[in-house]
């Protein structure tokens, strides 16, 4: 049979006005049935015809399920909350500016409009064998063809590979990781909250799926409590154009210096591995230490500690070394 | 300073005050503004016709392969599919009859839309039409291909390797048969050529092998020159190959009619969509008709529309109904055309002073699997034309390589010619410590500057005119250069700046089209264009002429163009930044032609001899005072008088087309009809000077562009900011390939990994510099009668180099070896402290 792309083949189509209708919904049609946000990776799937749902719920009529409201000192975000409203909140540029400063780097100016934090996070790699098509493992079939000594890997991962060397192509997932977010799930059986550094997921635990959600299963909020409101924080994006482009490597940290000190640290970055990549380890060491040059230096050779780059991403080690010093000690001006 | 920049007065500088009149050399809307901005204008896939059918292509899965058998059975029993075509249905190449009744024989080995042996992956096998394209795309996916694989390659490297595999069963590049002595070689054949180990013995250092080559010319002594260098340098360097990505798709509509072919499609060039689409369809010219009202982009790869029509056509014929292949996205990387990589050695001596003394060049180009592509030696044509080296030898070869068709992308060959040399002259500027304009001063053509290859007398070929010395003047004065060249890598933290500065040039103009227009009894100016409208502005714009020349304000003035069934003439097709030139001189034949038949009238009428009127305020009036009247009054006489006044006698050296087209417009008023004769003695040329500065951040590798400026020495400056977004875009399209555009594939595989925007990254509008300039010298041209070159193309390489020379000049000559500069290679490089990504794995 011929393969044939960029025409969207015919599915049923929900558009329901309530998370309890979408649920309801998700649970009647299970594996059959495909959540769409605000389509900016759904269509993609959808018109290449490699992801063939026979259902899909649109999320664009459900009410309640956007907005940024106050929980506690914190913020509980709708999952439909668009990336251009983050970048705009006076709520979120106030307490967690990093969030903002990340989701007004993702892609375009259009995409931002459109694109929802829930999907952000929960979207599919980038991986272009897989994104064209390749039968390959997250595809269910038993290769990688981006591991190969002909392969051209290098937006891939150089941490935590396990057969599948895709990486997550997320910018706000690491901000939300560092600021300790929890992940709002409903269910037929009810509501469960993750964290967001467990919502992620590599290849080891599923090689088909990036995060925790089943079939069946809604994201309908983002809760960030108040551990991290208000503090110092560092965000930055790596990219090959400064406009419609995903992560070559991105990083987010958050932390609290005091007398030059550093008390209390969270350090995350993404495009280096399947999930956001948390350094703990990292993050102990430089606990209690001045925020300066040698700590940077210390930290930056630490976090690369394990890195295992392919033919094309090596690059992405100094890069991320980099990024982590600079999270640390802060970009050298003059 | 140049006359014209933006955002400042024009000043007029020099001697001769250039032609600057009420229309020409002013701002002004043209006539399809407002159904652009205000989305009424129609591109082909915005039309329907009634009963109207959409086709889908079916692609080839394989790099190479042969059709063993297709069943389309279970897809034709859809309800819903109408039919399907193969190549065997389509006409073929047919042979070419030129208007002198040469006939020029097809080659059969060219692309004809469909393939049996489709030699790239995602080339098209068959069409299917159905009654929507969900049903055609469900259809498609029903049909059962079987294929005999066979033997593939994606880069020219790896096929020229002993024993390397060939994209094409007969061979893997093009060349003519040696000939006897005293005899003509033959035509183009593909061949095979192998290269021999020891011809590959550097290629792991980074050093272009160069074996047996298929094309070469010299002339100067080359040995003699590198022997009196102070320095030589020999540099391995690569282009991109980068697919032209106009936003409109090449959809295309077609029915039937009468017996007669109807074509909707996006064409640089509608009147002469009509002898590519007759010898597609192996049909008559008079039986087609060509509908391109607006045309979204084409930069080379719809000059005569596109091969593709053909399906739509042949399908309506078959299913009697109107046909729209609605090509997408992954269809314009398939067949939308590409501009071919140029890998290049180039060892170049110069002097203390800078002065080329002797260039040796050899350009391998990734020529696709069809046609042969002459980027490859025209980007040693230019570089002769551009860098003036008093001996040159060039050696080039074209692969074949099992990738889609490549052909003309903006300044073909031109482009990486210069961008192999960009980067070797900024080089060769810091180890002789002399000043980056300076180098490229001392290097610059002039005047009627010589380039090429010497013909069989021994002479080369020349320009009309050159002023690329103060284009470069002009910018470095606007750039403030000097200031900023003294300050260009310092290091400000992880922050450093380099400023860059590179010269282009690229052919600017054609001549010998014909121009029509008609002064009706309403006392308007009706102008004829055969040209595309393709977003210059060009199809109004050069007819501002014809309207200066006889005094008709704008308001009064109707220009036709986009259809072959609405009298077009005969016009030059809008590629090779011919169109400016081409079309000024022939709205200038024509308005000449005009002005004199209403002299003639007048005398006639109003006693006197013709010399003693002139033609301006909308009337022809006596020198001096006295009888006049008005165009209005002329043109109604000149249709009671008939013959040559009205149409209904023509110039006999004019197009037949333009002569079908005169005679259906005989007799509505005065006609002015004439074929561009004007002499010319040199080439026209256009060049482009192009500065700008970036930082670079040294902890991450990414850059941005702060500043940028390009300066064209284009001639008579005809529509300021039509010409300044010339300038300015097809500089973007430049910069393009020196930040990230490229194609990436799996070797392997054989598979383009890169198909969408995202993945293989045209610059977007928010990658241009935020702070962007153009200047224009206005200095016309001496061999043409207004004086006007094209711009569309020169701008692209000085683009491109102006951000390799100024990254270099940052971070200093060990950092790249290829274009583009991605971050990668930046960071590695200076770990490394020397070039890591190395410069000839194809697409990587």
């Amino acid at each position: 049979m011929a393969v044939f792309r960029d025409v969207m083949p015919a599915f049923e189509l929900f558009q329901p006005t309530s998370a309890s209708d979408a649920v309801t919904l998700l649970a009647e049609h299970g594996s059959d049935a495909w959540v769409m946000a605000g389509g900016q990776d759904s269509f993609d799937w959808l018109k290449d015809r490699i992801k063939r749902p026979k259902v899909v719920v649109d999320l664009s009529q459900v009410s309640g399920m956007s907005g940024v409201r106050d929980l506690d000192g914190g913020v509980e975000i709708g999952a439909m909350t668009t990336l251009t409203t983050l970048v705009g909140d006076p709520l979120i540029r106030e307490r967690f500016p990093i969030l903002s400063e990340a989701a007004g780097v993702v892609a375009s100016p259009q995409i931002r409009n459109q694109g929802t934090i829930g999907g952000n996070i929960s979207q599919d790699t980038r991986c272009w064998y897989y994104r064209g098509g390749m039968p390959c493992y997250r595809a269910g079939g038993n290769v990688c063809y981006a591991d190969t000594p002909t392969a051209i890997n290098r937006e891939h991962a150089i941490l935590g590979a396990d057969r599948c060397v895709a990486v997550s192509p997320s910018d706000t997932a690491p901000a939300l990781v560092a600021l300790d977010a929890k992940i709002v799930i409903q269910g037929p059986s009810g509501e469960r909250v993750v964290d967001a550094e467990d919502y992620f997921i590599g290849p080891g635990i599923d090689i088909t799926r990036m995060h925790v959600l089943k079939p069946g299963e809604l994201l309908v909020a983002i809760r960030i409590p108040a551990t991290w409101a208000g503090t110092d924080y560092y965000f930055e994006k790596v990219r090959d154009r400064p406009v419609w482009d995903f992560p070559l490597v991105n990083i987010a940290a958050v932390k609290v210096v005091n007398g030059g000190t550093i008390e209390r640290i969270r350090i995350v970055l993404n495009g280096v591995a399947a999930h956001p990549w948390r350094l703990a380890q990292v993050e102990n060491a430089v606990t209690g230490k001045p925020a300066d040059e040698s700590t940077a230096a210390m930290a930056g050779e630490m976090s690369i500690e394990g890195a295992f780059p392919l033919r094309h991403n090596g690059y992405k080690v100094p890069l991320m070394r980099n990024l982590v010093k600079r999270a640390i000690r802060g970009v050298q001006e003059a | 300073m140049p006359e014209f920049t933006n955002g400042n007065i024009p000043v007029v500088t020099g001697d001769t005050p250039p032609v600057r009149g009420k229309l020409v050399g002013q701002d002004y809307a043209t006539p399809d503004m407002v159904a652009k901005v205000t989305g009424k204008s129609k591109y082909s896939e915005d039309f329907r016709a009634d009963g109207m059918l959409f086709a889908k292509l079916l692609l080839s899965p394989y790099p190479h392969a042969r059709i063993v058998n297709i069943d389309a059975s279970e897809a034709l029993a859809m309800p819903g599919v109408k039919c399907i075509v193969t190549k065997d249905e389509l006409p073929g190449a047919a042979d070419y009859i030129t208007d002198l009744g040469e006939k020029i024989e097809a080659d059969k080995r060219s692309d004809v839309g469909l393939a049996m042996e489709p030699m790239y992956q995602g080339e098209p096998i068959l069409a299917l039409a159905a009654v929507d394209e969900l049903t055609a795309a469900d259809a498609i996916e029903k049909i059962r291909v079987t294929y005999e694989r066979l033997p593939f390659v994606v880069d020219p490297f790896v096929s020229l390797r002993p024993g390397g595999p060939n994209a094409r069963t007969d061979g893997n590049t093009w060349a003519r048969p040696e000939a006897a002595p005293g005899e003509e070689p033959g035509p183009l054949d593909v061949v095979e050529v192998k290269w021999t180990e020891e011809d590959f013995k550097e290629y792991a250092e980074g050093k272009m092998p160069m074996g047996k080559p298929t094309d070469e010319w010299s002339f100067g002594d080359v040995e003699e020159g590198f022997k009196n260098a102070a320095l030589v340098l020999d540099e391995t360097f690569a282009t991109p190959n980068t697919s032209h990505q106009a936003l409109e798709p090449r959809t295309c509509m077609a029915y039937w009619q009468g017996g007669k072919l109807f074509v909707h499609v996006g064409s640089q060039s509608t009147i002469q969509t009509v002898p590519a689409v007759a010898r597609w369809m192996n049909m008559s010219e008079d039986d087609i008709v060509v509908i391109s009202e607006y045309t979204g982009g084409g930069f080379g790869a719809k000059i005569r529309g596109t091969v593709q029509i053909v399906i739509p056509a042949i399908l309506a014929r078959k299913c009697n109904a109107p046909v729209m292949l609605r090509a997408s996205r992954e269809d314009e990387h398939n067949i939308g055309g590409a501009r071919p990589s140029v890998t290049g050695r180039v060892k170049c001596g110069f002097d203390k002073d800078g002065r080329i003394t002797a260039l040796d060049m050899y350009t391998v180009a990734d020529n696709g699997p069809y046609a042969r592509n002459g980027d490859y030696s025209n980007a040693a044509t230019m570089v002769s034309l551009l860098y003036q080296p008093p001996a040159m030898r060039w050696r080039g070869i074209t692969v074949l390589t099992n990738t889609p068709p490549r052909t003309a992308q903006s300044q073909p060959g031109g482009m990486q010619g210069i961008t192999l040399m960009e980067p070797l002259l900024a080089k060769a500027a810091r180890q002789l410590n002399i000043d980056q304009v300076e180098i490229h001063k001392i290097n610059a053509p002039e005047g009627k500057a010589r380039f090429g290859p010497p013909s069989g007398a021994g002479a080369q070929a020349y320009t009309t005119s050159c002023f690329m010395k103060e284009a470069l003047d002009s910018g470095a004065a606007m750039f403030n250069w000097k200031e900023r060249a003294a300050a260009s890598g310092t290091r400000n933290g992880s922050k450093v700046r380099g400023v860059g500065v590179a010269s282009s040039t690229f052919v600017g103009g054609s001549r010998g089209f014909d121009g029509l227009l008609v002064i009706k009894p309403d006392g308007k100016l009706y102008i004829q264009t055969g040209v595309g409208n393709l977003g210059t502005g060009n199809y109004s714009d050069s007819q501002r002429v014809a309207a200066e020349m006889m005094g008709v304000p704008w308001e009064k003035v109707v220009v036709t163009w986009g259809g072959t069934n609405k009298n077009l003439p005969w016009s030059c097709a809008s590629g090779g930044s011919q169109t400016t030139h081409a079309t000024t001189r022939a709205a200038h034949a024509a308005a000449t032609d005009a002005i004199a038949k209403l002299r003639e009238i007048a005398a006639r009428a109003l006693g006197g001899r013709p010399a003693d009127y002139l033609v301006g305020g909308e009337r022809v009036y006596r020198r001096g005072g006295g009888a006049s009247m008005s165009l209005a009054q002329a043109a109604q006489r000149a249709i009671a008088m008939g013959g040559r006044y009205d149409g209904h006698e023509l110039p006999e050296d004019i197009n037949k087309i333009t002569a079908t087209s005169a005679k259906n417009m005989a007799g509505q008023g005065l006609m002015g009809v004439a074929r561009d004769n004007y002499d010319q003695d040199g080439r026209a040329f256009s060049f482009v000077a192009a500065f700008a500065e970036v930082e670079i951040d040294v902890e991450t590798g990414s850059y941005q562009i702060l500043d940028f400026l390009a300066v064209a020495d284009v001639g008579t400056v005809i529509h300021p900011s039509a010409l300044g977004g010339q300038i300015l875009g097809r500089s973007m399209l430049g910069i393009g390939h020196a930040l990230g555009q490229k194609w990436v594939y799996d070797q392997h595989l054989g598979i383009p990994l890169a198909k969408r925007f995202y993945q293989n990254r045209p610059p977007t509008i928010l990658d241009a510099p935020v702070k962007m300039q153009w200047g224009a010298l206005n200095i016309p041209d001496p061999e043409t009668p207004v004086g006007a070159r094209g711009i569309g193309e020169p701008p692209v390489a000085s683009g491109c180099c102006a951000i390799l020379n100024a990254i270099s000049d940052a971070l200093g000559d060990e950092i790249f070896r290829r274009a583009p500069v991605s971050l990668d290679m930046i960071l590695t490089s200076l770990e490394a402290g020397k070039p890591v990504t190395e410069p000839m794995t194809a697409h990587v």
